[in-house]
């Protein structure tokens, strides 16, 4: 019997060590990347801002309801009492403070943190482009700059700005590093933008934000952010794969498939990314820098339409 | 207004449960125009989503337009000489403008339907593409809402043949139908100006 | 002949359905036998289906919430517990083709049955009684409206055991909800099941909203109007702004999938942003809907119980007013991360934290109306407290996930569901339970276990900070919502212990059931009989007439002086009834089959459109259109209740009273 208890004890008590344990690891809370970083320190201005307002609330509700309960014939009771000039001035004026001062917060910090303003680096940091296909249930990486293309793997050195351009060849996602910062969603015929940067290398867990169906719980990723070097040696990793992304190949990866392995392309046809883009949109893309529709090339790729 | 539930006679009772049935059909209308304006910004937000296919200023005719316009702008006419009727107790004449009505409002849905067998026929149907669909569907529901107008006229003619005089119930439904039928005058300019002007022009 | 339904639809190869199908016939086939067994058709018939009496509607929209309740919480502890085995390889005991239909039939039984028929029936309740009204403006829409919401409901269950349901959230967001992603039957039952309750609801919606402007008792003007009679006022003006948004947004989904129309699809030049804005455009107002209500619950609960009147009741009304108007302009925040510019985001992100200023000032009017009052600890007011304290938390998440900045890590994760949760148990639920148990006297005739009620308040406000506290932390590890299965050893703890809160929360449920149980079977006992029609030493005019009230609600209408007309004529030595007075033969609306058969054929056009089979879509549609036109031709629709009879019912509630009063 005792014994019997003890073990209950003694799995409570891991149960309890493992919560703090898990405790130490709010991935969002601890961020590896100048975007979390702010995206943390807002969080915890902002829940402290509202402190102000909610304890003393909440410790009032408690306090009021216990003090004026109806046995406690000690407490003050004025039964026509409903009005005070000075009590509506501070209810009203309080979280309106706050609120005000959230409020320029949030402006400050929708521009800051907006995930398609580049993020500064260091002088002589060439930022690394990355061009991201969110496929039914996996996640395609276009290096552009290298060549090269991967599935459900994404490196980058540290200390680099990733410029990701992010659409999707299926339903909406959302592309997400927790560790990282913010995320946008992926829509197809779309490009959205975002900017992240890791600070120290890792292995991170990336994942899509958005639920796109049967295979959606096994659409992640790791992210690995590594030394400059390291970085390089993956890319020649990658090119020694025997794969190559081109139009013959790419229907074959973009049917659906669910916990797909993760993938390398040694070499991946240019101008891949807009294609995907433009199928949706008869052939047309919006270019960056003007906002203006224009035709994309026809490549090999062009028998890659969307009439199922 | 409030005073109207004091109920101290009988009449005074009859009074408040017929007064709020024009007001709520009012209100219930309110709604309806909700459901236009969405799908007008719909339009407004796919009306150059052309997808290769034709655009309004290739599909739209003036001619069979102006035809729709001016025997649904009319219908709205002879409705209001069927209310003067009724309100002076001529039921005969109300039956008759009624049917009148019906005739042009059935005109209208007709051109209606033919332009769209035209459009279908010549490879432009609401599954062509975007601009399309949300044209379709704007220009039908208004379709499907006189459809249920020509229903309800139909049934309030019915309903009137044999009797002698118009109680207050029955002047309830007339007046909700002719706010009804005018309504749908006022979406059918916003969509002649708003769907087919715009795109031609 | 019959489209796309065949034998293979049945999904025989899922035990579990086929466990439950089991189960419902026999509970369905029980509880039909004793309704035989005991003879109870007729007057289930006669006295309920057919009724348009406003009191009836509430019980059986109640019954009807209580079911969903049931169904409802099935699928939140069935996720649950596949959370809390699917971890590090297993996959648990729910694959996603299931598990997918489960968590977004979930979400849109909880909303659109559970939380939008539990409001109609307090609505139905009180706010005739509240504005001394003898019925709603249309008792006959008020019947159909009903038999609406539940047909959509019976469509949802149907496909439970024929079929699927949709596997795309409860919003059904395109392009995943395209045929080209769900090419199967579920979302076409969501749609159909939408759009059903959704004419009950609009009907609601604009019968609410002429009953409050039309049919107040003389000297009731706007600013003396209870509190809870103007949040429904809000409440009705939100839905009929904002359901026929949702309207179009599905049906224009619905002509994507049965015509190849592209106002969503990836391809045609076909927009899903816009389906996004159209159906938070209904969706952030609908929570308003259902959460001012329950502010009104509250608004009504704590002076009752404080023995004080509402602190600050005009800043009540314009508070409520604002957020009317403000959810108008929030929608957006639903979708932060899909790349608007940043001041376009600001825009909708400081919008959305200004509501939170009128919202923190109810709270503090109902802080300052317990404060300096006698509070008498009734089951009621525990759930107003739980609700004071669980919805500030609620608040500030709210808050949080408002400011883009932070949306950008935590929108779509558990986070997101801990908040929602957090307001819509802790202000929603907890608001619908504390208004049943405060007016179920008025509508039954007798009081509610108490004991029971604060068993399952105990068990409720614990098992939710078990279960969604975990979640919090949960959505700060970066676990998004909607997973079937995961491998992150930090996430499993906080699942398990997820998992022991959703049991809590079933024994609060149980504990719900047995206080019903307990009550009615009670009922007869001196000490649970409302003889005196005003057990709490009420305030509004609901609690003057008899419990439970005549037909007729009120004899005499009753003339307001001031705000608490009630007690303003208690503690003025007025008789609000009127007793012994001259009464007039009263006119009351007969009852009617329309709306039972309105809703019969719109669940068979429902269900026929589902599956294709035209011919019975078109038996259904046509079904709905003669039933209303014939209840248009027939003349035949109320009656008098001759003044004998009034004075009979009445002089026999006075006698009632007087014995109590010689007691």
């Amino acid at each position: 019997m005792k014994n019997k208890l003890l073990a209950r004890l003694a799995r409570l008590g891991g149960l309890s060590s493992a919560l703090l344990l898990a405790g130490c690891e709010l991935d969002v809370l601890d961020p590896k990347g100048p975007v979390g970083e702010g995206v943390k320190s807002l969080i915890t201005t902002s829940v402290i801002a509202m402190l102000i307002v909610v304890v003393p609330t909440i410790i009032l509700s408690l306090v009021f309801a216990w003090h004026y309960r109806q046995s406690n014939t000690s407490a003050e009771y004025l039964p026509k009492w409903s009005h005070s000039n000075k009590i509506e001035v501070v209810i009203w004026g309080v979280p309106s403070l706050i609120i005000l001062f959230l409020a320029v917060i949030t402006y400050q910090t929708c521009h800051s943190l907006d995930p398609y303003k580049p993020l500064e680096a260091e002088a002589n940091t060439k930022p690394l482009h990355v061009q991201v296909v969110a496929l039914d249930w996996k996640w395609l990486f276009i290096y552009p700059e290298q060549g090269i293309a991967t599935v459900n793997q994404l490196a980058m050195p540290v200390n680099t700005p990733v410029d990701f351009d992010i659409t999707s060849d299926s339903v909406m996602n959302s592309f997400f590093i927790p560790r990282l910062g913010s995320m946008i969603y992926a829509m197809a015929g779309m490009q959205t933008q975002l900017h992240l940067m890791a600070s120290e290398p890792g292995d991170f867990a990336g994942e899509s934000a958005n639920y796109s169906g049967r295979g959606f719980s096994d659409m992640r990723f790791h992210a690995l952010a590594m030394g400059n070097d390291e970085f390089n040696a993956w890319v020649e990793k990658v090119r020694s794969s025997s794969e190559e992304l081109d139009g013959q190949t790419y229907p074959k990866l973009a049917a659906p498939s669910e916990a797909n392995p993760v993938e390398y392309f040694a070499h991946v046809e240019p101008g891949m990314f807009n294609t995907i883009v433009a199928k949706y949109n008869n052939g047309m893309i919006m270019d960056k820098s003007t906002g203006k529709m224009i035709q994309v090339q026809q490549s090999a790729m062009s028998d890659m339409n969307m009439k199922e | 207004m409030a005073h109207d539930t004091t109920v101290q006679t009988a009449g005074h009772d009859e009074h408040h449960h017929e007064s709020p049935v024009v007001f709520g059909f009012w209100v219930y209308l309110m709604t309806d125009c909700i459901i236009f304006g969405s799908l007008f910004a719909v339009f407004a937000v796919l009306r150059n989503q052309f997808n290769g296919g034709p655009t309004g200023h290739e599909l739209f005719e003036f001619g069979g337009l102006g035809l729709e316009t001016a025997l649904l702008l009319v219908s709205s006419i002879t409705y209001g000489f069927g209310m003067i009727a009724a309100h002076k107790n001529q039921i005969s004449q109300v039956i008759l403008w009624l049917g009148v009505t019906f005739l042009l409002g059935l005109g209208f849905v007709g051109l209606e339907v033919r332009e769209f067998a035209h459009m279908i026929a010549e490879g432009a149907g609401p599954d062509r593409s975007a601009f399309l669909s949300a044209f379709f569907t704007l220009v039908s529901t208004h379709g499907l809402h006189v459809t249920c107008g020509l229903i309800w006229i139909l049934t309030l003619m019915v309903q009137l043949m044999g009797t002698t005089e118009i109680p207050e119930r029955m002047m309830n439904k007339l007046t909700c139908l002719s706010l009804f039928w005018h309504f749908l005058d006022i979406v059918w300019i916003c969509v002649f100006s708003y769907v087919y002007l715009a795109s031609m022009i | 002949m019959l489209g796309r339904l065949s034998f293979s639809a049945l999904p025989l190869d899922v035990p579990i359905v086929v466990g439950t199908f089991i189960g419902v016939c026999i509970i369905g086939i029980a509880v039909l036998g004793l309704i035989t067994y005991y003879g109870k058709w007729g007057y289930l018939w006669k006295e309920w289906f057919t009724s348009v009496d406003h009191k009836r509607l509430a019980v059986m929209y109640i019954v009807l919430a209580l079911v969903a309740l049931a169904r409802g919480f099935a699928d939140a502890i069935m996720m649950r517990t596949q959370l809390a085995l699917a971890y590090a390889g297993n996959p648990g005991y729910l694959p996603p083709h299931h598990y997918d239909q489960i968590f977004s039939a979930h979400g849109t039984i909880m909303i659109f049955f559970l939380a939008m028929a539990f409001m109609t029936g307090l609505f139905n309740f009180i706010v005739p009684l509240q504005i001394g009204a003898r019925d709603v403006a249309f008792p006959f829409l008020n019947n159909l409206s009903f038999w609406m919401t539940a047909a959509a409901f019976i469509l949802v269950n149907v496909s439970l055991f024929i079929g699927e349901f949709s596997q795309c959230g409860w919003l059904a967001y395109p392009p995943l909800s395209e045929t080209q992603f769900s090419p199967g039957v579920g979302v076409d039952y969501y749609i159909w099941a939408i759009q059903i309750s959704g004419v009950g609801t609009l009907l609601t919606g604009v019968n609410f909203f002429v009953t409050i402007v039309k049919m107040r008792a003389p000297g009731m003007s706007w600013m003396k109007m209870p509190v809870f009679t103007w949040t429904a006022f809000c409440s009705s003006i939100l839905i009929m702004v904002s359901f026929p948004v949702l309207t179009v947004a599905v049906a224009l989904l619905g002509l994507d999938r049965y015509f190849g129309m592209h106002f969503f699809t990836n391809d045609g030049g076909g927009n899903q942003m816009m389906y996004l804005n159209l159906i938070w455009a209904w969706g952030h107002p609908e929570v308003y809907i259902l959460v001012i209500p329950a502010f009104g619950v509250f608004s009504e609960v704590v002076p009752a119980f404080s023995g004080k009147p509402l602190f600050g009741y005009n800043t009540m009304v314009y508070a409520t007013c604002s957020i009317m108007v403000l959810s108008f302009l929030v929608w957006a925040h639903h979708f932060f991360t899909m790349g608007a510019g940043p001041d376009v985001n600001a825009f909708f992100g400081i919008a959305t934290m200004i509501i939170s200023i009128p919202t923190g000032v109810k709270l503090f009017n109902w802080l300052f109306t317990m404060y300096k009052g006698r509070i008498r600890f009734h089951a009621c007011m525990y759930w107003a407290v739980g609700f004071m304290v669980t919805f500030t938390i609620g608040g500030m998440t709210g808050v949080m996930m408002a400011i883009p900045g932070s949306d950008f890590v935590l929108h779509n994760s558990l986070f997101l569901i801990a908040h929602f949760h957090n307001v819509i148990i802790g202000g929603v639920y907890f608001g619908y339970i504390c208004g049943m148990n405060f007016w179920a006297p008025k509508v039954l005739g007798f009081k509610l276990n108490e004991a029971w009620s604060k068993r399952a308040f105990w068990l409720w406000l614990v098992g939710f900070y078990f279960a969604f506290m975990p979640l919090y932390v949960l959505g700060f590890e970066g676990m998004t919502r909607r997973m079937n299965h995961y491998d992150n050893p930090a996430w499993y703890p906080w699942m398990l212990v997820a998992e022991v809160g959703a049991v809590l929360i079933l024994l609060g449920i149980a504990c719900q059931l047995i206080q019903l149980y307990v009550s009615i079977r009670d009922c007869n006992l001196p000490e649970n009989r409302d003889v005196s029609g005003d057990p709490w030493n009420g305030r509004t005019l609901e609690w003057s007439t008899s419990s439970p009230p005549p037909v007729y609600n009120f004899a005499i209408v009753p003339h307001v002086h001031s705000i608490d007309a009630f007690m303003h004529d208690k503690e003025n030595g007025i008789d609000t009834r009127q007793a012994g007075a001259q009464y007039q033969a009263i006119h009351m609306p007969k009852n009617t089959v329309a709306g039972v058969a309105a809703g019969l054929f719109a669940l068979i056009f429902g269900f026929a459109a589902v599956w294709y089979i035209w011919w019975l879509a078109v038996v259904g549609l046509v079904g709905v259109i003669a039933t209303v036109i014939a209840r248009s031709a027939n003349k035949d629709v109320d009656f008098y209740i001759p003044a004998e009879e009034v004075a009979r019912i009445e002089n026999e509630h006075t006698r009632k009273l007087m014995a109590q009063a010689a007691e």
